[in-house]
């Protein structure tokens, strides 16, 4: 053991030198925090909306009426008057235009003689979100002009509250767990693994190996100054993007503590898995080409930036086998909904059994010897 | 730790091999090293000599046979023998990104020295190899013999029986290199340390060793004092001298002389004479002229080198094979 503090304190001293190191590894699940978080999930507004009326009945001016009073409330589309149908549809296509609303000829009259007319919302697919929330709105302020005048004397209808059980979650809450799981595996690659197969090729092991340092000792001071570094980056990261995504009730010594213990056991799998990962790696390139699609095999499929409930079922497979899932998962309920550690023990199981296979694979793997 | 070991033996190597794949890097090597000697391994790059010093130094398992080290067997006991010897590699394993107190430390630390006994070692050993106002400075700031002389000090952090050094002098400069000798010699001069080091240079061999296996392609091809060597190359002593007026009957005057194994007539009555005495033939030459009153205008005499032994045993010249073959791989040598 007191040799393994050897290699610790080798550690610790060269990453005490590199605030580089440390940065790097911050920025990245920093970065992406903030512009992630702040680009996704807000409420699409200010889509240029072209409306042709071919109608110029009453109800069509009640129509425009409701479509301008949306752009200057919910702002979600502004409304732009077209003469001409086919240059509303090639302004769209130009990308000058969000969406089309079309008023057909004799809209007004058929509406009163109630045959049911149609108006025609023409949006530009190759953006999901904003055509969905423009159709979102559309479908509403339709719903609105069909809603009845008088109260119907027919039996009541059913109606469906919804109702929060937290408090408004945005999405760089949503997103910090997996920045802060990201955090750690940033500096488990770095730190970690690129470290360990660099100070390999420069033949700084062969050095160790000479001494009567044991096996076991190599692996323990490897694993353990690479955790304590990525617990490092994981606490950082965890605090400050808790301040900046405002998460209630952060500093909760309990809740605290519950978090610190996630952060750790997150670091050990991860380091365990990198060691696992580079235990019979010798050449310099390969972690480098590695841990771009390494990253990407591990945090997306984790639910980090959407839910795993949307993926295809291939996917969830590769989820349910991924031990970022149950880090960013385990966060997340620490996070967003405070529930105590007896929530995520599935989460501490999998990060345990984890940690326990891949540190038992890279003691196999590992040699002694050049 | 650094007594001699009770047997007088420090290293037994017995039919010890190596094979990379196809490659036999080493072939059933066998040698003895004394106790307080310093043994040298000669031979050029690619002959085996680092891959042999990895096996004695536990890096690289052997293939076949064994050895033991300081009473030791590599295979079967190789933590104690990791205890006991101290080991300079041949590449700079010392961490450039810490200080030089600091690898020392650190070092010490793998060897289970701590606390107050570690900063007292530290201190001296930075002390010995003359870097104790470079303690603080970073390993990456320190010139190619200063390294070197780091990774010494880190080597002897715990005072070992036997010291490995792989060609230690290799890349450095010249004054360098003397100030590496000088600490070698120091290192065996204390309390009787053993040293086995590997080089392909002539001089380092010559210089420094008390005995000297010459190595080629996996095998020993020679053992024995440099001196012995050299003697044991038959006429290698070559001797250019010149008459005035020439001798009576020429070179047939010169090949009657018992310590004379042949002569090359060079013109202008001068000659060149291989012989097996060296400069001890120097005499008959003298009194040859003497006897016939000619005057000896000029005589020169050069010795035998290692590069003549090498030739000789090996049918190569050192110099060439290093020149062939100048960057060893890393697991071989």
């Amino acid at each position: 053991m007191k040799r393994a503090l050897a290699l610790v304190e080798r550690d610790m001293r060269k990453f005490r030198r590199s605030p580089a190191l440390l940065f790097a590894s911050l920025v990245l699940p920093l970065v992406q925090l903030v512009i992630l978080g702040n680009a996704f999930g807000g409420n699409i507004k200010n889509v240029m909306l072209g409306v042709v009326n071919l109608d110029h009945g009453p109800e069509s001016v009640d129509v425009i009426e409701r479509v301008r009073a949306v752009g200057a409330n919910a702002r979600t589309f502004l409304p732009v008057d077209y003469v001409d149908q086919g240059v509303a549809i090639g302004d769209l296509r130009k990308g000058e235009l969000g969406a089309v609303l079309i008023i057909p000829q004799h809209y007004s009259r058929d509406l009163l003689e109630q045959h049911q007319p149609r108006l025609a919302l023409i949006t530009d697919n190759t953006d999901r979100s904003t055509a969905g929330a423009v159709d979102d709105q559309m479908t509403q302020l339709v719903a609105s002009i069909n809603a009845p005048q008088v109260a119907s004397r027919e039996p009541g209808q059913a109606a469906l509250d919804v109702v929060e059980v937290y408090p408004y979650i945005n999405y760089i809450k949503y997103l910090l767990p997996g920045s802060v799981a990201l955090a750690i595996f940033v500096m488990s690659m770095i730190g970690g693994g690129l470290l360990f197969i660099d100070d390999k090729s420069r033949g700084l092991h062969e050095g160790y190996m000479v001494t009567p340092i044991t096996k076991w000792e190599l692996i323990l001071g490897f694993n353990l100054s690479g955790s304590i570094k990525a617990f490092i980056a994981g606490e950082t990261v965890l605090v400050l993007g808790a301040v900046v995504a405002d998460i209630p009730n952060f500093f909760e010594p309990i809740r605290l503590i519950e978090l610190t213990l996630m952060v750790i056991l997150t670091s050990i799998a991860l380091i365990g898995m990198m060691f696992f990962l580079m235990a019979r790696i010798n050449d310099p390139l390969v972690p480098r080409a590695i841990f771009g699609v390494l990253n990407t095999l591990l945090f997306f499929p984790s639910g980090a930036v959407y839910p795993i409930a949307g993926f295809p079922q291939w996917l969830r497979w590769m989820s349910a086998g991924d031990p970022f899932t149950y880090a960013v998962h385990g966060f997340r309920t620490l996070l967003l909904k405070d529930v105590g550690i007896s929530a995520i023990g599935t989460d501490v199981f999998a990060l345990a059994l984890t940690s326990t296979v891949v540190l038992a694979g890279a003691t196999l793997l590992f040699r002694r010897t050049l | 730790m650094a007594a001699p070991a009770q047997s007088g033996i420090a290293i037994d190597v017995r039919s010890i091999s190596k094979r990379f794949g196809a490659l036999e890097a080493v072939d059933q090597v066998s040698f003895m090293v004394k106790s307080g000697e310093i043994f040298g391994l000669l031979g050029p790059n690619g002959a085996g000599k680092s891959t042999l010093i990895r096996m004695l130094t536990t890096l690289v398992p052997p293939t076949g046979g064994t050895a033991t080290v300081a009473g030791h067997d590599i295979i079967h006991d190789p933590n104690a023998v990791r205890e006991r010897i101290g080991v300079i590699p041949q590449n700079m394993t010392s961490d450039p990104e810490l200080t030089c107190a600091e690898n020392i430390g650190i070092h010490a630390r793998l060897y289970g020295i701590t606390g107050a006994r570690r900063r007292e070692r530290t201190a001296e050993l930075l002390e010995a190899v003359g870097l104790s106002d470079r303690a603080n400075a970073m390993a990456s700031t320190l010139s190619g013999g200063m390294r070197r002389r780091l990774e010494i000090a880190r080597g002897l952090v715990h005072d070992p029986q036997i010291l490995f050094l792989d060609e230690p002098t290799t890349g450095l400069d010249p004054v360098s290199r003397v100030s590496v000798w000088e600490m070698v010699t120091h290192l065996r001069a204390q309390q009787g340390r053993t040293l086995l080091l590997t080089t392909h240079y002539m001089d380092e061999a010559d210089r420094l060793c008390d005995r000297v296996a010459i190595v080629d392609k996996g095998h020993i091809v020679a053992l024995d004092t440099p001196v012995a060597l050299k003697a044991s190359v038959p006429g290698a002593s070559r001797i250019e001298l010149q008459f005035d007026p020439d001798l009576p009957r020429g070179a047939a005057d010169l090949e009657a002389l018992p310590a004379v194994k042949s002569v090359r007539a060079l013109g202008s009555a001068t000659y060149r004479i291989s012989s097996d005495r060296g400069p001890a033939s120097a005499q008959e030459l003298i009194d040859l002229a003497r006897a016939h009153k000619l005057e000896l205008k000029s005589l020169s005499v050069e010795s035998t080198s290692l590069d003549d032994v090498f030739l000789h045993y090996t049918g190569h010249g050192l110099s060439e094979m290093a020149e062939a073959d100048p960057q060893p791989q890393r697991g071989r040598a």
